[in-house]
């Protein structure tokens, strides 16, 4: 049984002065991704049929290795802020929560850093 | 975790049916949520079949009618019967709503009435509002200011200051826009929700308040502001045609305004 007041627990452990950065940030990379994906979508559908070595020398373009590393960086971003509200949102467990977050983020970081390494290496190795 | 089903005394079981009186000729089912925590029984759906042509046109009319003339043991709050107090408001047809405003014709067929969504339920259809007071009285909903009064007058506003505060002073808080809102109902116990954060922004905004930073470092929370994910629910159940949902991005507007 808890005699806590109503205010007391309506007020909580007071505002964290925070969430402006995370919230802004996921606006602008949903912004970023529009045109990024639309890039990518087109210019992988339009190498349909390639082979390895045509798709490879169009990874050496200075264009293509900065859109698709720009598009994979923006995509974990925003994937990772995403899921955060997510696992926020349905997560009432604080271990449980916890252990989801960091999970999550650590997946997203070894999934989004192959994912630039091997953009990297095709362009700057084959 | 969220919980997405009753637990098992909370399930919903079918109750008593009271029939229509004999020769009525426009009859209307009422089926309505019936709850007595005293009474350690499942809550169930008990149908009241009225008479439309004995009824006035409101469902609380309705409701009424059943208090009255056929079960006294049917629990609702209701003052006003004018949509200005916002004591009535429960889940009518599946929407959160004024009984006092919505007209039974609103509706075809069987019309089933529950208490506000995911609130602890006092009694039928009396839902605990404690929580969402408190939440209310958290955000300090009086003016706050450093300067003095005039002696000799009211704090003057301009007209077109005083116009910033329409759609918004209008808001009786029923609690209809807040208890529709899933994120609410998920995290309740520190997200605002959108009639709370409609009257934090309502103080925001008057020009004669001079608590602004201090009011918006008070919701700049993950929790309390940015549980909001645009769900628009508030702004459709609203029964006085408010738009929680904009003042809640207009409050997200001011904090990326001050950074």
């Amino acid at each position: 049984m808890s005699l806590l007041t109503p205010f007391k627990r309506a007020s909580g452990l007071g505002s964290t002065s925070d969430g402006v950065k995370h919230w802004w940030m996921q606006r602008m990379t949903a912004v970023a991704l529009v045109p990024l994906t639309f890039w990518v979508a087109f210019a992988v559908a339009s190498h349909t049929g390639s082979d390895y070595a045509t798709v490879a020398a169009w990874f050496t373009q200075p264009f293509t290795t900065t859109m698709l590393t720009l598009f994979v960086f923006t995509a974990f971003l925003h994937a990772s802020q995403g899921l955060t509200v997510v696992i926020e949102d349905y997560i009432h467990h604080d271990g449980v929560k916890v252990t989801a977050l960091v999970g999550m983020k650590l997946a997203l970081v070894l999934l989004g850093t192959s994912s630039i390494l091997s953009i990297l290496r095709t362009a700057f190795a084959g | 975790m969220a919980e997405f089903t009753l637990p098992a005394n909370s399930v919903i079981k079918t109750g008593k049916t009271w029939a229509a009186p004999a020769g009525a000729t426009r009859v209307k089912n009422f089926r309505i949520y019936r709850y007595d925590p005293d009474s350690g029984e499942n809550p169930r759906w008990d149908t009241y079949q009225i008479d439309l042509d004995q009824c006035g046109p409101m469902v609380l009319d309705a409701l009424l009618k059943i208090k009255n003339e056929i079960d006294p043991s049917l629990t609702f709050r209701r003052s006003c019967r004018e949509g200005i107090c916002g004591s009535c408001s429960m889940n009518i047809g599946g929407t959160n709503t004024l009984a006092c405003i919505k007209a039974i014709d609103a509706f075809d067929g069987d019309l089933q009435i529950s208490p506000l969504p995911h609130m602890e339920v006092v009694k039928d259809l009396v839902p605990d509002l404690t929580h969402f007071y408190a939440q209310y009285s958290s955000i300090k909903p009086w003016m706050q200011t450093q300067t003095p009064a005039p002696p000799d007058r009211e704090r003057l506003q301009s007209p077109e200051d005083r116009k910033k505060l329409d759609g918004l002073y209008e808001c009786i808080l029923c609690a209809s826009c807040s208890t529709s809102c899933p994120s609410y109902w998920w995290n309740s116990d520190r997200y605002l929700g959108p009639a709370v954060l409609l009257q934090a922004y309502r103080w925001v905004v008057d020009s004669r308040d001079e608590a602004t930073g201090e009011r918006l470092d008070n919701l700049e929370d993950p929790f309390r502001l940015y549980r909001c994910h645009t769900i628009m629910n508030c702004t459709n159940t609203c029964p006085k045609g408010l738009n929680p949902a904009k003042a809640i991005a207009e409050l997200k507007k001011k904090m990326i305004e001050r950074r």
